[in-house]
């Protein structure tokens, strides 16, 4: 039975420097994940990490651009760690062996990026994400005597003892169907957000809400859950991710009229706006009958500015992406695009150094809300906060691990979770009054109504038939039957699984949007259009007790910027 | 503009399916989808398993060619499936039903699902893949030259998909071989200004028989990569510094043997074919034959040989004499090799960065010349003279 000071479920940036750091300290470390650790959604990651290094720059305003990019629903005390300790880690990445490109003289280049007052935003071509993940993935076959590795481990729940602490987690090696429990002083989540409720989202399949809806389910809170970010660049197509590094190069957003709009909304920035602003921005062209494309759902990103040379060199991966899914060669003709789904701000509540309310259980990355990203995230500021916080909460853990004795944690959840996968392998195709549903049935109705009713623009109507509908999913989800009945590498039950989290993150989200009424960061309503601190500037927390879940409020933390008007 | 909007079409999937829990052999299934022909054949794989047969195991997350999840073979071919259209796969299908299997030279664990760990991981790792940094460690980065970046940025682009290891031809006749992506991955770490072992790690990977020298440059893993890594080309760059730039004579004659074959056709227009093997084995001069190593060898295939001029496949004059051709095609054999390597510094194609554009503005003449990184992102920098230096790799210059 596997006992460790350290587990860490996923193996993304946040989890794989929470291994690190966490075995730096002397602990004993496990990583799991449900994919092989190169296949985690961070390595989509594309245009860079922000860090004040270059000798103008001062971390002051790099935090001051993040905390009101957030809105000013950001914690600015976490927001400070964040970009002080941004410098050293990029510094660290580079020494362990981060491709990082040059400028002329050989130092490290920084290109621009949104919502930044000056270029710090240091990059691999247009592969930022995967060069870090890849090189962190080297680290960990490098200390492979120190982190142990268990590659395409599902964790199906968190396991807590008596006095409600987290103990472990129970998990299935998916190759074999086996069921085993961990036992941990310490467990890690770093399992990413949760952009497959949405249809279409930039996400990967694998990114189901798994971390947030586990730590849910044993009374963990949720925070700013309504807060989901509409990235601005995502080909019509198939939603797939344009970098914003496009625009940092140069590129500009023309609408149906060839005008550059982004002058009407955001006369300084443009199109390096915040993505909020620039999302709504495109969607109100769009509403408004300027939008581009056979039915008008799109906008021109024209990359043709930029140098051909310039283009081939620093952002290959989009011209391949033209190419390959959009049959458009990005250097000589304009690209549709439209706003997509693509990140939550909220996630599992967490303190600065990672550590949920509940004692034992940590969380970092996506699956966290720390919150270093309030209302809105910065572009590149995604990569930086999986990083600090990953490395933060793997080494707070390995110290607390330390003072405390390997818990046990008791069978019974694993007993329950076997249970529970061999009553989904039962269910009929044709039991009961109402027809069954498929499980990608039910995924593909959520993901088009999340769309529909909480996307960039909402009202209390929508809200609340989306409430009404994921209300309905979830019962139909109870009897949702899957094919395939074996043990090895069943993809099918584990996907009844992941509909299950799937629809927790939804009703968890749809719940935040009703109760802040008001509008701040991606947070848009139009019967409520106007941000209010007086009442609103406050984090909206969600957790579940034996009735369901209560709403509760907690204080956004101020140490030097005062709410302002935010202007772009 | 894109032809992405033409409506659905049905579509013909045959896919190898494989339960190792049923006992029973792999065996072919076939489903029929309906979508965009633009769309992926990934795409096309989930449909079915959405709507027909969930228990299709596939690996797959990305759907962006980005994951490195979903390697398959598709027609007999290896690649990603996210990132092969649906219309294309049909017109390469041999009866119009688009084949999907799994990936080859890994065991099959179910269906399209193979064991990486077994082969592509556990090559990797034998190149110890991380970098051993240059002491002393910087406060700072380490300042390097910007090319350098880019030049191994192709490598970084790695998924690991493992499509390359798939089909290599090599590694099929001899499954110890290092193969493509554990070598376009050591190609990384020897790339790199900031790796202290560049030596150590080509003297480990010239010196392994099954190392750098027993691929057997057919171009494979070539195409079948997704990302323009260009393993083999790696692997020919690591080559090319062991032997040329760090002589280091591997055991396994590797690089007498290539240093051989380019000083034959130097010397001759064309290989001559009686020479080359007592020169890979007893050293590159006339006089390598009387090496006792080259002899050894020379015994062991004097059957063949014999064979040879019995059939009248060998002629015996030229064997002993070489192959003579015209004067002026000697000397434009030779003024290639003077050409090359009169360069102050290699050309090295970088597919990651230059793609394979098809269409390609010609590059203008003297590009490349006095100008910060040239043409494409060639390492060349000043071309000291004359008709465009660097070859067309689809460089419209903005210069």
């Amino acid at each position: 039975m596997p006992a460790h000071d350290v587990l860490i479920i996923g193996a993304g940036l946040a989890g794989q420097r929470a291994a690190l750091a966490a075995a730096q300290e002397g602990a004993s470390v496990a990583i799991l994940s449900k994919v092989h650790p190169v296949r985690s959604h961070s390595v989509a990651a594309a245009g860079g990490i922000n860090a004040a290094i270059a000798v103008a720059d001062d971390w002051r305003s790099h935090a001051y651009d993040t905390v009101k990019g957030s809105d000013f629903l950001g914690d600015q005390d976490a927001i400070e760690i964040m970009c002080s300790e941004a410098p050293h880690e990029v510094m660290h990445l580079e020494h362990i062996g981060v491709t990082f490109h040059r400028n002329e003289r050989g130092e490290l280049d920084l290109r621009a990026f949104g919502g930044a007052s000056m270029k710090r935003t240091a990059y691999v071509a247009d592969i930022t994400g995967q060069a870090i993940l890849h090189v962190l993935y080297e680290q960990l076959m490098k200390h492979h005597e120190t982190v142990d590795r268990y590659e395409e481990w599902f964790v199906t729940s968190l396991v807590q003892d008596e006095q409600g602490s987290c103990c472990g987690v129970v998990a299935r090696d998916v190759r074999s169907g086996r069921m085993e429990t961990f036992h941990a002083k310490n467990t890690i989540l770093a399992c990413g957000g949760a952009g497959q409720v949405y249809s279409p989202t930039t996400n990967a399949l694998i990114v189901t809400g798994d971390g947030i809806a586990q730590a849910y389910r044993i009374g963990a809170p949720l925070m700013d859950m309504e807060m989901v970010q509409y990235h601005p660049t995502t080909l019509v197509e198939n939603g797939l991710l344009i970098t914003e590094g496009a625009r940092g190069e140069g590129a500009v957003l023309l609408n149906s009229e060839g005008e550059r709009f982004m002058e009407k909304y955001a006369p300084n920035k443009m199109e390096l706006a915040s993505r909020d602003v620039v999302s709504r921005a495109e969607q109100t062209e769009i509403l408004e009958g300027r939008g581009v494309g056979a039915d008008g759902s799109g906008i021109w990103l024209d990359i043709t500015k930029v140098p051909r040379k310039r283009t081939l060199e620093a952002l290959r991966e989009i011209v391949n992406i033209g190419k390959d899914f959009a049959g458009v060669d990005i250097t000589r003709e304009p690209i549709m695009i439209r706003p997509g789904q693509h990140y939550i701000m909220g996630g599992v509540k967490t303190d600065a150094d990672g550590a949920t309310p509940i004692e034992g259980l940590y969380a970092a990355g996506e699956v966290a809300c720390v919150s270093v990203h309030g209302g809105n995230r910065l572009g590149a500021n995604s990569l930086l906060d999986t990083l600090i916080f990953g490395r933060r909460a793997g080494e707070h853990a390995a110290r607390r691990a330390q003072s405390i004795p390997m818990p046990e944690a008791a069978d019974a959840r694993l007993r329950e979770d076997v249970a529970e996968i061999d009553a989904i392998l039962a269910r009929e195709r044709n039991g009961g009054p109402t027809r069954p549903r498929r499980v990608s049935e039910i995924k593909a109705e959520l993901g088009a109504m999340m769309n529909q009713h909480v996307a960039v623009y909402r009202d209390e109507a929508g809200l609340q038939q989306a409430h009404e509908i994921v209300g309905r999913l979830k019962e139909e989800a109870k009897s949702a039957y899957v094919d395939d009945r074996g043990t090895v590498f069943n993809q099918d039950v584990l996907g009844a699984l992941e509909l299950g989290y799937m629809l927790d993150c939804a009703e968890a989200t749809v719940l935040g949007a009703i109760e802040r009424k008001e509008s701040r960061g991606a947070q848009f309503r139009t019967d409520y259009p106007e941000r209010n601190d007086e009442q609103w500037l406050k984090h909206i927390d969600i957790s579940l007790n034996g009735d369901g879940p209560q709403v509760s409020y907690s204080p956004v933390t101020i140490t030097q910027w005062q709410p302002e008007e935010r202007k772009y | 503009m894109a032809e992405t909007h033409k409506p659905p079409e049905t579509f013909k999937l045959r896919v190898r399916r494989y339960d190792p829990e049923s006992g029973e052999a792999p065996y072919w299934d076939e489903h029929t989808i309906e979508l965009e022909p633009h769309r992926s054949v990934l795409e096309g794989i989930l449909q079915a398993k959405a709507k027909h047969d969930g228990s299709i195991g596939i690996r797959c997350s990305c759907r962006a060619a980005i994951c490195g999840s979903c390697g398959v073979r598709i027609n007999g071919e290896p690649g990603l499936a996210c990132h092969t259209h649906l219309d294309h796969a049909r017109e390469s299908a041999k009866d119009g039903v688009i084949e999907i299997e799994p990936m080859g030279n890994m065991p099959v664990i179910k269906d399209l699902i193979v064991d990486m760990d077994a082969v592509h991981w556990k090559k990797v790792q034998r190149v110890t893949p991380w970098l051993i940094a240059k002491q002393p460690v910087p406060e700072r980065e380490y300042i390097v030259p910007k090319e350098s970046m880019v030049d191994i940025t192709q490598s970084m682009a790695c998924i690991q998909c493992g499509a390359c290891v798939s089909d290599c031809l090599a590694m099929e006749v001899d499954p110890g071989f290092v193969g493509p992506a554990a070598l376009a991955k050591a190609y990384r770490f020897v790339g790199d200004p900031r790796d202290d072992q560049q030596d150590i790690r080509l003297k480990d990977l010239a010196e392994d028989p099954q190392g750098i020298y027993d691929c057997t440059h057919c171009f494979k893993c070539v195409e079948a990569c997704p990302k323009g890594v260009n393993p083999m080309g790696q692997i020919m760059r690591l080559r090319r510094i062991a032997g040329s730039d760090q002589h280091i004579v591997d055991r396994n004659n590797g690089e007498r043997h290539e240093a051989a074959l380019t000083t034959l056709i130097r010397d001759y227009g064309l290989l001559h074919e009686a020479e080359i093997i007592p020169r890979s084995y007893g050293g590159n001069s006339w006089f390598g034959k009387f090496h006792p190593a080259a002899g050894k060898e020379l015994l062991s295939s004097l059957p063949t040989v014999i064979k040879g001029i019995l059939r009248r496949k060998v002629n015996p004059k030229i064997a002993i004499f070489g192959h003579k051709i015209p004067k002026q095609d000697l000397a434009a054999v030779q003024a290639i090799y003077d050409k090359v390597e009169s360069r102050p510094q290699r050309y090295e194609l970088n597919l990651y960065v230059t793609g394979y554009d098809e269409d390609d503005e010609p590059v203008p003449a003297g590009v490349g010349a006095g100008t910060d990184t040239g043409a494409a992102s060639a390492i060349a920098t000043q071309e000291p003279d004359g008709p465009s230096g660097a070859p067309t790799t689809g460089e419209g210059s903005a210069a």
